[in-house]
């Protein structure tokens, strides 16, 4: 590997974005997949670094996965677009800053495709008035949510209290990056490094401490794919993509995987247990899983945050032999405490996925 | 006293005109912009169809223009058009009054790391058509294995690709990685090669004999269908993903090199300097001649000429057949005036 080069193409695709002032476009699913994570976004842009982020609770789903399942026709999805972006004229903001990488995909497709076509814009213009008698501005910016992380990594690094490094060792951790497709592999310019070697999360590893592990399927897709998974008949295909990744990056020993997609860390995180089932393999240590976090969560850690009020007791793959690697500290008996300590209830153990 | 006739370009093509335009008494003066003449055929090993060093091909015409004015390390400010005559200012300091100017300022090739998929620039063992020539002539390079056991090449990189911005064929990739693989299968007779392509588009003299020379005789496996993308493996290897077309599925295989065919390009720098003097430029990028059936080494401009690549893809003996025929057109132009 030639470091130089892709320095090279990430030097290519940088993006100048805005410092400040964004309204947060929440995802459908993320919310329920990552409970956190969303949450810890705010705290940590909002509450830690002090940035305005307007959070507002009138917008929707933005429709992308119905558009990709092609269950509702583009114009309908870019009049839902539309009205979130009402929504984010109304509360005074420009910027939007998006949680998920299907609507991040979604977003900056029908903006250009209004480009492209303007005549389409103007339909859905009088589609949205007619719907709900709102009108709005195209945002002058739209990023995801990890580009503000990556934005903003090495101020978190400069506030962190662990580091992506084996506290035994004191060997960088080896950490496997996946980007959600709809990133970069639509509009390659709109993502930081382009669609092959994206740097949006890998700049995160590294300013955080650890190391990025250049597998052969790295911009494999995750398997996820609407009309695959949502095709029940099509899981296997699914669940096949993924066994496919693991395998390519198996022979690395990966410590830890981050992501960016509401999707591709539920699926290498939950699909790790299918595998095991269907086959006995597990790719972690000891008969463990490779912990799969969201940048939010892997910033989390990074600044110290309570682990389980990040909701990595959530995951099916245990995240206990990556805390104690870092030297995160916690409490075991914490693990399955929600809100106001209540017992949140305890999950029933895999046959061969060893879990805490 | 002869008139003055610039060449712009000290390839084959500016050097093949500068040898019949002494031939036939003029004082041809070449303006080359690197330190040494034969343009991209120097960093050739061997040319097709007859495994002809390429090298030989360039000494003999060193010799042959040895009474031509030759500035090397030398490029061309700007071109002015006076009432009769052009004024050429070259980046020496140098004025040159001429009645007429040869453009043989041939082609770019085209930048492989911008295909990004295939790895160029980012991975060990990827490498361009240039590059393995080069090596096959003896210049060292790291990223060509001792014994490669397996060797794939990728047909036209850069060409033929809307998404590279360069649609046209570059005319001589197909062969030239025939030749390659042939090359690389008489070096490592151990090794696999495959070659992936679009089609093969093998239209020369003897070009077929040496497609099906490379499957009897060397068993270069073809494989019809574009190259998605190359990870590198572990072991530095590299894992190529394709679709074979012809039967229908995907296919994944790992290597220990790749090749890619970089096609052509006019080049940018041609193209700023014939914005000076207006000169058209095709839709293909190249130059554009008054007529691309029977005036191909004539511009649109009185007095300027083209031989080579610069109005398009070429091979070699074209290239030398073209430089020949601009010569006759500028003997033409110059005898009416």
């Amino acid at each position: 590997m030639i470091y130089q080069g892709k320095q090279k193409i990430w030097s290519d695709y940088q993006k100048d974005i805005p410092d400040d002032h964004w309204f947060y476009a929440r995802s459908c699913i993320r919310q329920n997949f990552f409970p956190a994570s969303e949450k810890y976004f705010l705290e940590i842009t909002k509450g830690l670094l002090g940035k305005d982020i307007c959070d507002n609770e009138h917008h929707t789903t933005c429709g992308g996965i119905a558009y990709h399942s092609d269950t509702i026709p583009q114009e309908t999805a870019m009049t839902i677009v539309a009205r979130q972006f009402a929504i984010m004229t109304e509360c005074g903001y420009e910027n939007l800053v998006v949680s998920c990488i299907t609507s991040f995909g979604n977003y900056n497709e029908t903006i250009e495709t209004w480009r492209e076509f303007p005549e389409l814009e103007a339909k859905i213009r009088e589609n949205l008035w007619k719907a709900c008698r709102r009108e709005f501005k195209i945002p002058k910016y739209v990023a995801h949510a990890s580009d503000l992380i990556y934005k903003f990594r090495n101020e978190i690094a400069a506030k962190a209290v662990n580091r992506l490094v084996d506290r035994n060792t004191g060997e960088p951790l080896r950490v496997v990056e996946h980007i959600g497709c709809h990133y970069s592999k639509m509009f390659p310019h709109k993502g930081f490094g382009g669609a092959e070697y994206p740097c949006v999360l890998s700049g995160m590893v590294e300013s955080w401490g650890g190391r990025v592990i250049d597998y052969p399927e790295r911009r494999h897709c995750c398997g996820y794919g609407f009309r695959q998974y949502h095709v029940k008949a099509n899981r296997g295909y699914c669940v096949s993509n993924t066994y496919k990744k693991f395998e390519s990056m198996e022979p690395f020993h990966p410590d830890m995987i981050i992501t960016n997609c509401p999707g591709c860390p539920y699926f290498l995180d939950r699909w790790q247990y299918v595998i095991s089932e269907q086959t006995g393999k597990t790719y972690g240590q000891n008969g463990y899983g490779i912990p799969v976090l969201t940048y939010e969560e892997l910033a989390g850690l990074m600044l110290g945050y309570d682990p389980w009020d990040l909701g990595l007791q959530t995951h099916q793959v245990a995240v206990e032999p990556l805390l104690d690697k870092i030297g995160v500290k916690y409490d075991p008996a914490a693990k399955y405490l929600g809100v106001n300590k209540e017992d949140i209830m305890r999950p029933e153990l895999p046959q061969f996925l060893k879990c805490h | 006293m002869r008139p003055n006739v610039v060449i712009i370009g000290g390839g084959i093509a500016g050097m093949e005109a500068a040898k019949q335009l002494l031939y036939l008494g003029y004082s041809p003066i070449l303006i080359e912009k690197t330190a040494r003449l034969g343009g991209h055929v120097a960093d050739w090993y061997r040319l097709f169809p007859d495994m002809t060093p390429a090298s030989e091909v360039i000494e003999n015409l060193k010799k042959d223009i040895q009474n031509a004015n030759v500035f090397l390390e030398t490029g061309v400010q700007f071109i002015n058009r006076l009432r009769d005559t052009y004024n050429v200012m070259l980046t020496n300091g140098v004025s040159i009054n001429c009645h007429a100017i040869l453009f043989a300022t041939g082609y770019d090739l085209f930048d492989a790391r911008k295909k990004e998929e295939y790895g160029y620039g980012v991975y060990n063992h990827v490498v361009t058509n240039r590059d393995l020539e080069l090596w096959f002539g003896g210049n060292k390079d790291v990223r060509i294995p001792e014994r490669p056991k397996s060797v794939g090449f990728v047909h036209c990189v850069g060409s033929r690709d809307m998404k590279a911005g360069n649609m046209q064929c570059s005319k001589v990739c197909c062969m030239t990685a025939i030749k390659q693989a042939i090359e690389i299968k008489e070096k490592f007779p151990e090794s696999e090669v495959y070659c992936f392509y679009m089609d093969l588009r093998l239209f020369g003299k003897k070009y077929e004999d040496f497609y099906i020379s490379a499957q009897r005789d060397h068993g270069v496996h073809f494989i019809r269908g574009r190259v998605s993308e190359v990870g590198e493996n572990i072991d530095g290897t590299l894992q190529v993903k394709a679709e074979d077309t012809l039967n229908g599925k995907p296919l994944k295989v790992s290597l220990d090199m790749l090749v890619l065919m970089a096609g052509m390009l006019c080049g940018e720098k041609t193209r700023e300097l014939a914005d000076g003097v207006r000169m058209d430029v095709d839709t293909d990028g190249f130059f554009k001649s008054r007529d691309n059936i029977y005036n191909v080494t004539e511009s649109s401009r009185n007095g300027i000429f083209f031989a080579g690549a610069c109005t398009g893809t070429k091979t070699v003996p074209e290239t030398v057949s073209e430089a020949r025929a601009a010569v006759l057109s500028i003997h033409n132009y110059l005898q009416q005036k």
